[in-house]
């Protein structure tokens, strides 16, 4: 099964974030395909290559790059959203990329299921 | 307005939107309605769903300048000039609240919590704000 995800919440206040990391880790490990994951809203910061949480915590941002490098998942972080709240090219994490909101809507239209992990 | 690159022509989707949140106080409402409007360029079956706190978003003479922040409530009556229509407010959200059910910013069918169970069940593309 083809699957999009969209993530409405920041890395560490959410646990919207987590999960959604970690369901596209099971869809993937049980064979089906992740295509695109669109950060909207304060997802945004799940691409944000300035965090740098404490030595003992989880790389939220780092393991969403990982991910997207091992199973060629497309990261979208809207470019409205992320204008708003400094989120531009110059600090903007490994395989993530900027687009517009179209990308969430065409994520909809070709994937068999959108999936949205949020407040 | 034009879709962007990757655009699958033919492909006619049930889209609904389903807004839960008060329109002031988070972003969320504002923004979307930003993801509605984009919607609007790929030629979509395009609902909008207003439960919850969400009523609010839909009720005629809401006014933050108080807050300094920016009235919206106009951008909902564009709405009809993209041909979306297909707007639905849950009548046991605005009995929980104390609302009526008329007065509101744009024409909309207030609908049972049960019929809108069954709008939800006929969507291919849910998305919840």
């Amino acid at each position: 099964m083809k699957i999009g995800i969209l993530v409405n919440e920041g890395p560490y206040t959410h646990q919207a974030s987590d999960s959604a990391y970690q369901f596209a880790v099971a869809a993937l490990k049980a064979g089906h395909k992740v295509t695109r994951v669109f950060f909207y809203h304060d997802g945004v910061y799940n691409g944000s290559s300035l965090t740098e949480p404490p030595r003992d915590d989880r790389l939220i941002v780092e393991r969403w790059g990982k991910l997207a490098a091992q199973y060629e998942v497309d990261l979208v972080v809207c470019v409205a959203a992320a204008l708003r709240r400094g989120i531009r090219e110059q600090n903007l994490a490994e395989g993530f990329r900027i687009s517009g909101l179209g990308q969430l809507v065409e994520a909809g239209i070709q994937n068999d299921r959108l999936v949205v992990f949020g407040d | 307005m034009s879709a962007e690159d990757g655009d699958t022509p033919g492909v006619i989707k049930r889209f609904l939107f389903v807004n839960r949140k008060a329109p002031y106080g988070t972003i969320y409402a504002l923004e979307a309605l930003e993801v509605v409007l984009i919607s609007a360029a790929f030629d979509q079956d395009v609902s909008l769903a207003f439960l919850d706190d969400g009523v609010y978003q839909v009720l005629a003479g809401n006014d933050p300048s108080g807050i300094g922040m920016k009235n919206f409530s106009p951008t909902y009556r564009a709405l009809d000039d993209y041909d979306i229509t297909k707007l639905y407010v849950e009548r046991e959200s605005l009995q929980e609240r104390g609302l009526p059910e008329d007065g509101f910013v744009v024409p909309v069918s207030v609908v049972s919590r049960a019929e809108m169970a069954a709008i939800m069940s006929q969507q291919d593309v849910v998305l919840s704000f």
